[in-house]
């Protein structure tokens, strides 16, 4: 767990060229490090400094702002249980409960086979559906602890292999030739965009 | 709190404060506006050198600008025109007590044992503008704290109020940004990224700009109180550019060195090493008392009297077999007098540089340029010389802002990528050897590449230097392993390129524009028999040679500055007399015969001349330990005993006398030199009158790496060396190579490699550098470890070969 491997570099290299400016493309290598992961590790950071030609510093302070990247190691399934206000009138407090219970973990836990981390979150956009939760942020729609039992069992058991390993934002990957990108260009070399350039006082 | 009636009026922009109509100037911050018309917003985050940012709301204020008043950050605000501002109003009050109330809920109540107590924004703010009470019972936020964030400065995380002044410093202004904030909401916290320590050469401006005590200086840590603290306006003296300091002592030992605002110099910014080098000023071992040599050849102690009598008879010799090397640690006072002593002795050969600088020539025959003139937005800047990161800090820091922010183009005539090479325009690595060639070769329509230069970037350097706006020269010693003749030649070649050019001296070593200014250069004696006075090297070769019986060392390290070791070497094995006048022992004073003890900086009052010639004002803090004397009264006293009354009886008077001889200190009023926050430039009007010096460089030979010697800021120096807090900063020697070489040899960097030289060999370990090109070793000067003066000769460039080690 550390460092991109060397095709992933070969991934963020072309990421890289999608951007002016190297350092845009800090948030998708943060999502490929931690799709290669599962976490986004120090090691990878600074590998990630390196390319985009930044700090460290600056690569931590972007990744710990956003809750989704873990800095830590989780399990494979990521399991976020609805307790916002639609949810909670509906069960969603309850279905934490027994999820704890039946994983043996508190929220932010991970279960001792590394399958699954628990965490409770607030409105995750689905209050039609309440109570709900997402499996690597992939919803299951109003379950009942019947149903999460059975959406644990089936992730041990490998039956749901349209949810993949914690990390992996979709399993489709864009390649855009060079020659088809939209027109990159530095922002030094836009000059004055026309909507700024009318308010600008007249040269005297 | 009411504006004041007679704001100078200003074709500005008019707006209301507090009832008052006003005027602020085009574009002016409402803050700046508020601060020069005497109405005060209190504030955390803002710092007038750096971006507005808004993040801490304590400037809160009503303002109007035609929909209604509305509070919002002063700050962020730029006065336009009709705008009605009240800071005073009912919902001001009540938004800076709620801002102040939300601020404290989560800072520790432990100012008793905070450095900050007593001189805290924080604490000051809540005093003037806060509710008094906290209304929070809950726990507060708990941290581990100090945490060390570098080797100098301790972070509490728990005093943090998050106003971005450190971090936005970091990455602003130094450059390194190391410190980020990190985590977010509640868990807001600033920290660096595990194992990458905030190691700049700024940190201690983080300290100094931190609005709590949440930032923590190791030199100062539970030092001293504020309220113990008093203080005097001086100037660093460490380096050439004379950042314009605070200095602040607690019974009788400097604990504190602040950076002052000065528009023309430094900004307010320090470098750690003139924040902090004021340890040495207290160190222990220190010169006392005056010595001299026994029958047995051991030092013993001797009065000033008896010393200086024997002092004054080794100065009393034939005038042409003495020489008088060093002088750019004294103040220019006492440059000065001794400048007039050696006239009256008629010795005329005496040179504040120790062979590691330039010929003064250079700097008397062009054109002398200042920092503004270097920073002026269009302007383009040629960096000719070593990295001024390493050398020269605060001009670094000036520089930085200038290419970075305001457009100044940067063309590096260097011999490897300097700490700005993200921002130059036309990069011109010239190998050791090559910089006159390279500059020779700079035109439009260049067409070959020249000295490991592309034909592209020599056009783009002419271009650049065709173009409108000043072009300054920023001229050093990049290399001491390489005469300095060629940094003239590059000099003279870029003159015929761009004709106007100025030049800033890149002359690091304190106060040595003040020591050529009074005339401690070779040759300028004027009571001397007319023959040439000669340089430091050559003062040196004379001694070996047994031509010079007396050598008097003013504040001057020959043994370990002088780039070649081998001449320092046998001129002190050969010459009968040494006399240091010096503040700590050193390689040379071990050596000496006679030593005299100085007084150091923060002990003498003075004046220091800048880079560009700018006065300002050195003071006394604290007294000097045991007998050390000030640098003037030496030599009024060795005056005195060889028979030369300087008839100068207090430093008032050396000032009258100075006034009255130096034609370029005419009018110069030095009392008022401390309330002068920019001080006047002298010696300004230079025309050009500079020739190329032939130097002929040999191919490079079958060693097959030219030798890059050059100074980082941490070396093992003497006041480095005397600064606790420092001493362990200082580089260790390495030898480090591109990339490719290291592929080349088969070794991996850290490896052990032997470096062959024309004397013998060595084994170092290797590094790689990037930086450097191809066909150049570079190893950092006085680096603990290896001194790289033993493999400095008198050839214009040195070649070396790297093996594997043969182990």
């Amino acid at each position: 767990m550390s460092r991109l491997n060397a095709a992933n570099v070969t991934l963020a290299n072309e990421i890289i060229s999608h951007y002016p400016k190297k350092k845009s493309a800090l948030i998708p290598l943060l999502h490929l490090a931690q799709e290669q992961d599962g976490y986004v590790a120090d090691d990878a950071m600074e590998h990630i400094a390196e390319l985009v030609e930044v700090t460290p510093a600056e690569v931590l302070g972007t990744c710990s702002f956003y809750e989704m990247f873990k800095r830590h190691p989780v399990g494979t399934y990521m399991i976020n249980v609805c307790t916002n206000i639609s949810c909670q009138l509906l069960g969603g407090e309850e279905l934490l409960h027994h999820a704890e219970q039946t994983l043996g973990i508190r929220p932010g836990g991970t279960t001792d086979d590394g399958m699954f981390t628990l965490e409770d979150v607030e409105c995750i956009a689905a209050c039609t559906e309440a109570p709900c939760l997402q499996v690597n942020y992939r919803h299951e729609y109003r379950l009942s602890t019947d149903d999460f039992d059975r959406l644990v069992a089936d992730l041990r058991s490998g039956k749901r292999s349209d949810i993949p390993a914690h990390g992996t934002l979709g399993t489709v990957r864009q390649h855009i030739p060079a020659d088809r990108r939209a027109g990159i260009k530095h922002p030094d070399d836009e000059g004055t965009p026309a909507w700024f350039a009318s308010r600008q006082p007249a040269e005297s | 709190m009411t504006a004041t009636e007679n704001a100078p009026a200003t074709t500005g922009v008019p707006f209301t404060l507090n009832g008052v109509e006003l005027e602020a100037k085009q574009g002016e911050n409402l803050l700046d506006a508020c601060d020069r018309l005497g109405v005060h917003i209190p504030r955390f985050c803002y710092h007038p050198r750096m971006t507005p940012v808004g993040m801490c709301r304590m400037c809160l204020v009503e303002i109007d600008t035609g929909r209604g008043p509305a509070l919002q950050p002063g700050c962020m605000m730029t006065v336009s025109p009709n705008m009605v501002v009240n800071t005073e109003s009912e919902a001001t009050v009540k938004a800076q007590d709620g801002v102040l109330e939300l601020l404290l809920i989560n800072h520790p109540l432990d100012c008793p044992v905070c450095d900050k107590g007593g001189e805290c924004p924080l604490q000051d703010n809540a005093f003037a503008y806060g509710p008094g009470e906290s209304r929070f019972v809950e726990e507060k936020r708990h941290y581990e704290k100090p945490i060390p964030i570098s080797d100098l400065v301790f972070l509490d995380r728990e005093r943090c109020i998050l106003c971005d002044r450190c971090t936005r410093f970091a990455d602003e202004v130094a450059g390194d940004p190391l410190i980020h904030f990190v985590d977010r909401g509640a868990q807001t916290q600033v920290n660096t990224f595990p194992d990458h320590p905030f190691s700049s050469y700024f940190s201690g401006n983080t300290v100094q700009i931190c609005p709590v005590g949440a930032l923590t200086a190791k030199p100062y840590r539970f030092k001293a109180r504020p309220w113990d603290l008093t203080g005097v306006e001086s100037t660093a003296a460490v380096d050439a550019t004379g950042a314009r300091v605070a200095i602040q002592s607690s019974q009788n030992r400097l604990v504190r060195v602040l950076g002052v605002d000065s528009d023309a110099v430094n900004w307010g910014w320090l470098s750690d090493k003139e924040r902090f080098i004021h340890e040495a000023t207290d160190a222990e071992d220190r010169l006392t008392d005056p010595l001299t040599r026994d029958d047995a050849g051991e030092f013993v102690v001797r009065r000033w009297t008896d010393a200086t009598k024997i002092a004054a008879e080794a100065l009393q010799g034939p005038a042409e077999r003495i020489g008088v090397i060093g002088g750019a640690r004294l103040p220019l006072e006492a440059q000065f007098l001794w400048a007039r002593l050696t006239d009256e002795l008629g010795i005329t050969s005496r040179d504040a540089q120790l062979g590691d600088g330039l010929d003064p020539a250079i700097l008397s025959g062009a054109p002398r340029a200042t920092i503004d003139r270097a920073c002026t937005p269009g302007g383009t800047v040629v960096l000719l010389g070593a990295d001024p990161k390493e050398e020269l800090p605060s001009l670094f820091l000036r520089l930085r802002h200038a290419v970075a922010e305001d457009g100044v183009k940067l063309i590096e005539l260097t011999p490897r990528a300097s700490s700005l090479s993200s921002y130059a325009k036309a990069r011109l690595y010239a190998a050791p050897g090559a910089a006159a060639e390279v500059a020779a070769a700079i035109s439009t329509d260049a067409s070959a590449s020249v000295g490991g230069v592309d034909a592209q970037e020599l056009a783009k350097a002419a271009e650049l230097l065709g173009a409108d706006g000043p072009v300054t020269v920023l001229v050093g010693r990049a290399n001491l392993a390489e005469t300095a003749d060629l940094t003239a030649a590059a000099l003279v070649a870029l003159h015929d390129v761009a004709p106007d050019l100025a030049v800033l001296s890149g002359l690091r070593r304190g106060n040595i524009h003040g020591a050529i200014e009074m005339g401690l250069v070779p040759g300028s004696a004027e009571g001397g028999d007319g023959a040439a006075g000669k340089s430091t090297e050559a003062m040196l070769a004379a001694a070996a040679a047994g031509e010079i019986d007396t050598l008097v060392l003013l504040g001057a390290d020959p043994m370990a500055d002088v780039p070649n070791r081998e001449l320092v070497e046998s001129a002190f094995a050969a010459v009968a007399t040494v006399v240091s006048i010096d503040t700590f022992n050193t390689a040379s004073t071990a050596r000496a015969d006679i030593v005299l003890p100085a007084a150091a900086w923060g002990e003498v009052d003075g004046t220091f001349c800048n880079l560009e010639g700018r006065l300002s004002p050195l003071s006394a803090k604290v007294t000097s330990p045991g007998q050390a004397r000030a640098d003037w009264i030496i030599a009024a006293e060795l005056a005195l005993a060889t028979g030369h009354d300087l008839g100068v009886g207090s430093l008032g008077e050396v000032r009258s006398a100075m006034v009255e001889t130096v034609p370029s200190l005419a009018g110069v009023d030095f009392d008022g030199l401390v309330s002068d926050a920019d001080g006047p430039v002298i010696g300004g009007d230079r025309a050009w009158s500079l020739s190329a010096p032939s130097v002929s460089v040999p191919p490079v030979d079958g060693y097959g790496l030219r030798l890059l010697v050059d100074r980082t800021l941490w070396d093992e120096g003497t006041m480095v060396h005397h600064a606790p807090s420092l001493a362990h900063l200082a580089t260790t020697a390495t030898v480090s190579v591109a990339p490719a070489v290291l592929d080349r040899l088969g070794v991996q960097p850290g490896d052990q490699v032997t470096l062959n030289h024309e004397n013998g060999s060595v084994d170092l370990a290797v590094a790689a550098d990037g930086r450097l090109p191809d066909g150049v070793a570079r190893i950092p000067f006085r680096a603990a470890g290896f001194d790289a003066g033993t493999l400095i000769g008198e050839g214009p460039v040195v070649d070396v070969r790297l093996d594997r080690a043969s182990s």
